[in-house]
């Protein structure tokens, strides 16, 4: 199955948006948050991504989830500094976190490619809520 | 000619005046952004700082990429992955060099400079520290290109960093936090641009010394 992995700013949102795609996942599906910094303030740090990507990673590759700014910067950074093998086989996906979450949860759950996944996930942006 | 604890030497000062600039770059910052800039850096290069004891006696290319990894697991704002990006890229074209010449200093600004560009996606003129770092780093070709030493060269960096930097008030932010503010961004500098400006000056001073 693909991993997910939240990036946030905030580490209550990505532990929340963890929280909230687990209710929706298949019981391997692995989902790992990445928000906030090592020492709890608000901001975005490579090597925890780093290592969340790892963590989620059982062979099939793993989808990245970014809030904003530098989260986008911090998740590319920590693709850059995965062996090239894992690196091919993640993506950052052009998606809201929240609705691209509970939509990539879903997709990897059911057994999606990577590729399937990121395309389904861009198009949560076009949901209408009103 | 810039060895490697010349180099340790810089880093440290860099620290130093960051430090002492904290208050100032978060309050430039909070006028269009989210106001932690100054706070973000001094955490940075704090740990650096602590890690640069370890390092003292290592290449100018292990010294910069300790310095890459530490910046981009402490800052935590957007400044983590563009200035870590930014030694990384410095830290691979003295890989194995204790002892820098002029050539390695333009290869290193020159590689440095790519990889903010292509980390934050940015171009000069976007009110970001890429407004101070392209024009320092151009004077600096220029300067050593007409026969000038690298502290003069430096120098010369140092007020068109400045000077990039009073241009990021004359124009608007399209590039992170700032941009949500639009032309509202007019009239203020970027703290990017201005926690290089205080970089460049730090090398400057040091080599000067």
């Amino acid at each position: 199955m693909v991993g997910i992995v939240i990036v946030s700013h905030s580490n209550k949102i990505a532990e929340g948006i963890v929280e909230l795609c687990s209710q929706m996942a298949h019981k391997d599906q692995k989902i790992a948050a990445a928000g906030g910094t090592e020492d709890g303030r608000i901001g975005t740090d490579a090597v925890k991504i780093l290592n969340a990507i790892k963590k989620a990673d059982d062979g099939d590759g793993v989808l990245i989830l970014v809030d904003m700014g530098s989260a986008i910067m911090s998740a590319e950074f920590a693709i850059d500094l995965l062996d090239n093998d894992l690196g091919k086989k993640v993506v950052i996906a052009d998606a809201p976190i929240v609705e691209g979450s509970i939509t990539a949860v879903v997709q990897a759950s059911i057994g999606s490619s990577l590729k399937e996944i990121a395309c389904d996930v861009k198009e949560s942006k076009n949901i209408e809520k009103i | 000619m810039l060895t490697s604890d010349l180099l340790i030497e810089i880093l440290k000062n860099i620290t130093k005046v960051i430090e002492t600039n904290k208050q100032y770059l978060c309050d430039i910052d909070a006028a269009i952004g989210d106001g932690d800039h100054g706070f973000n850096m001094n955490k940075g290069f704090k740990a650096v700082a602590e890690k640069l004891d370890v390092v003292k006696d290592s290449d100018c290319g292990t010294i910069l990429k300790t310095t890459a990894m530490t910046l981009i697991s402490t800052v935590g704002g957007a400044a983590g992955p563009l200035y870590g990006t930014a030694f990384l890229k410095a830290a691979k074209v003295v890989d194995g060099k204790k002892d820098l010449d002029n050539e390695d200093i333009v290869k290193m600004f020159d590689e440095g400079i790519k990889g903010v560009i292509m980390r934050g996606k940015a171009e000069q003129g976007e009110k970001t520290m890429l407004d101070a770092l392209i024009p320092a780093f151009e004077e600096i070709k220029r300067a050593l290109d007409s026969g000038s030493s690298s502290p003069e060269a430096f120098i010369r960096a140092t007020k068109a960093a400045h000077d990039g930097v009073e241009y990021t008030k004359t124009i608007r932010a399209t590039k992170g936090r700032a941009s949500y503010l639009g032309d509202r961004s007019i009239g203020h500098q970027d703290a990017g641009a201005t926690s290089s400006y205080l970089i460049i000056k730090t090398i400057s001073d040091t080599i000067n010394k």
